[in-house]
């Protein structure tokens, strides 16, 4: 297939579908500095032009990756659902942006089409999309994940609590968990980056919580953001791993510079299973993506990066995870420079995920060197609500004094759910309604039954 | 009227613990007005430093009354937003600053110090004659010849590469700001690179981090510089086979 058009006296061709995607993406960083990126806002414009035009069906003629070379090409073409396909196997790209925002794409059409749709042509539409396309598409979606408690129902909104210390202090974490918990924080999961790869670390802490979360039957799940090895080997010492963690790419070498492959991540999604510890449900995976994470391990063979990052999902859905969470400003400016282009990418994401079944969460932020700031992050999480996004971050201020970044803070949350009437998980409003932490309106009551001191005393 | 509006988080205590900002207390559910104001603060001062500037006069002062000539050089980021988005060219030297190591002909040296602007040339500004003054009498004690020091410009760590290659030097050690957080925005940064070339990646290398006044001190980081190099002069290499065997970490605590 040619891709090809005019535009005044100037001709724009573009030699295959995966330079075409590239152009056709939504200016940022990361794409200029992978030198994949439209040269001119006109070549961009045209390049959407292009890319309207060409039929779903090219989307399985043309791997942008070597189906060959790369797992990640196979698993998306081996599972490609062509019954699903079927309905839309006539439309362009353009004709799949149209549908989408019409009423014919409800939530039930949408959740039978997702498997019929590749991480291209999901990238490939969200290219041709306005923000507030993305989020009215989004908001359609309904992705329910469950373990403990049930996550993604609409009209909810959860949270990760991130009580991350520098030095993994069982105090420090434990201080910041209790100041979570209080302002409830943590339904989507009590989620650690540890500052090292220590499996003694990674125990300790796990007991820790599990140990919480009996003494006050608190209906959570716990995770420590350790490599997937790490909680294999932990689970086979039958140490209470509820979620297993990992970070995901979008091709195989990205992949394999994570220590990864998806005979990997099947062993560490079946070990989890084997523990059996989810209560109301069985999702227990638990990923981490991010636009430009293929770019900087030099594994993106000239690919944009939101079109890895779509990629990254298609290997994601194998494993019916609890939740997706990409990490949308931790990269840096190299690869989104500033609000307006973390604001587009995160929107991008939540669209893609969505669409492609997933349960997707963000952690909103940004760091220090990026053109961004806390006003950025004030617009994305309400976008992000409004679109519906499963999960965001909880973190004491803001302020995550370990990976040294900002995200969103347990009041944010708070924030959200006031001006959209969001509600956080069900069985975890009952548990909080029931100890008195916060009232209906979410206003922190005074007196707790849930007594303060002994609680922090059991942490420790 | 504020204090009133304020609702205080009976576990204040807790904050020994941690220096996470917990315990915030609220305002409705938002966060009170002088901690918005402190936090506002603290990002402030990050977003200072990274658009900080390396006072060069004032280092090649300094640098003179320690018998160390200098040279001034520039990467191939122009200004600081190209720098944000272009790490690639803030690992290359420009085409007049190459010139001007090449023609410096020197005999080969042991070792040459790169001072860079990084991300935080606050940090450097505090943190890199300190350092250099306890530093150089400990290595001209052990007879280490040495090259005119280098102050780089919208540079990155691997701009030593070049930099130690041009002046024939056995080993170059970049100090570089880091990327300033919120809790601190003037830690600098060393890489210390044996037999440096252009192409090396970061596996190659030792670093040596948090160097600032609260965090890793001056003393201590010179006594762990004269470790590292004395080892690697030995081993003839930088990187993972150099391990920093000086120290003894406890992370659980």
């Amino acid at each position: 297939m040619r891709y090809k058009t005019n535009i005044g006296h100037i001709v724009y061709e573009f030699t295959d579908l995966k330079c075409l995607l590239a152009k056709a993406s939504p200016l940022r960083s990361g794409d200029v500095l992978a030198g994949v990126a439209a040269s001119s806002n006109e070549e961009r414009i045209a390049a959407q032009m292009v890319l309207a035009d060409v039929p779903l069906s090219q989307f399985l003629n043309e791997a942008i990756v070597p189906y060959e070379t790369d797992e990640v090409t196979r698993l998306i073409i081996d599972t490609h659902d062509s019954a699903a396909f079927t309905t839309i196997q006539s439309f362009t790209v353009g004709n799949l942006r149209d549908w989408l925002l019409s009423d014919h794409a409800d939530t039930i059409s949408l959740q039978k089409l997702s498997r019929g749709l590749t991480p291209e042509m999901v990238a490939a539409v969200s290219k041709l999309m306005r923000n507030q396309d993305l989020i009215l598409v989004a908001q359609k979606i309904e992705i329910i994940t469950k373990f403990r408690n049930t996550i993604g129902l609409k009209g909810h909104l959860s949270t990760r609590l991130q009580p991350n210390h520098p030095t993994d202090s069982l105090k420090g974490i434990a201080a910041s968990i209790v100041d979570g918990l209080m302002y409830g924080s943590g339904d989507a999961v009590i989620g650690i980056n540890p500052a090292t790869d220590s499996p003694k670390t990674a125990s300790a802490l796990l007991y820790l919580i599990d140990g919480l979360r009996l003494k006050f039957e608190i209906p959570i799940q716990s995770c420590i953001l350790t490599h997937l090895t790490t909680s294999i080997d932990l689970i086979a010492k039958n140490t209470p791993v509820d979620l297993v963690f990992q970070s995901i790419a979008g091709t195989q070498k990205a992949n394999e510079s994570f220590g990864i492959n998806l005979q990997l991540l099947t062993e560490g999604y079946e070990a989890g299973l084997s523990l059996k510890r989810g209560t109301v449900g069985n999702n227990l995976m638990y990923f981490e993506t991010g636009q430009g994470s293929a770019l900087s391990a030099n594994a993106h063979f000239n690919i944009d990066q939101q079109t890895c990052e779509a990629r990254a999902y298609g290997v994601a859905r194998h494993y019916h995870p609890l939740l997706v969470n990409s990490v949308v400003g931790f990269i840096g400016p190299e690869y989104l420079y500033d609000g307006k282009q973390i604001t587009r990418a995160g929107l991008e994401d939540h669209f893609c995920g969505k669409l492609l079944g997933l349960p997707m969460g963000m952690d909103i932020c940004y760091t220090n060197h990026a053109e961004a700031d806390q006003d950025d992050m004030d617009n994305l999480m309400t976008l992000l609500g409004v679109a519906g996004v499963n999960f965001i971050m909880g973190i004491p201020g803001s302020d995550d004094t370990m990976l040294n970044y900002q995200t969103t803070s347990f009041h944010d949350a708070l924030y959200l759910r006031r001006v959209l009437g969001l509600k956080a998980s069900p069985e975890f409003e009952a548990w909080f309604l029931k100890q008195g932490i916060l009232d209906k309106s979410y206003n922190r009551l005074s007196n707790p039954a849930l007594n303060l001191n002994y609680l922090f005393k059991e942490l420790q | 009227m504020s204090e009133e509006l304020q609702q205080h988080d009976n576990w204040e205590e807790l904050k020994t613990f941690t220096e996470a900002r917990i315990a915030l207390g609220r305002v409705g559910v938002s966060i009170p007005l002088k901690e918005s104001l402190a936090f506002k603060l603290a990002h402030a001062h990050a977003r200072d430093a990274v658009f900080s500037s390396l006072a060069i006069e004032k280092m090649q002062e300094e640098l003179k009354a320690l018998n160390l000539k200098s040279i001034i050089v520039q990467s191939k980021a122009t200004t600081r937003a190209v720098y944000l988005q272009r790490p690639d060219w803030g690992r290359m030297l420009d085409e007049n600053s190459w010139e001007k190591l090449e023609n410096t002909m020197l005999a080969q040296v042991d070792i040459a110090i790169v001072i860079s602007d990084g991300l935080s040339a606050t940090a450097v500004n505090h943190n890199a004659i300190p350092l250099l003054e306890q530093l150089i009498p400990l290595l001209r004690k052990e007879n280490y010849s040495m090259a005119p020091v280098t102050l780089a410009i919208q540079a990155r760590v691997a701009i030593g590469d070049a930099i130690g290659h041009l002046l024939s030097a056995k080993m170059v050690i970049n100090l570089i700001g880091e990327r300033p957080g919120l809790s601190a925005s003037d830690s600098m940064g060393a890489y210390l690179t044996y037999h440096p070339e252009i192409g090396l990646t970061d596996e190659r290398r030792n670093c040596i981090s948090n160097i600032r006044p609260k965090g890793l001190s001056i003393a201590a980081a010179a006594q762990k510089f004269v470790y590292l190099i004395r080892e690697a002069f030995i081993l003839k290499c930088t990187g993972i086979a150099l391990k920093d065997n000086n120290e003894n970490q406890n992370t659980l605590s």
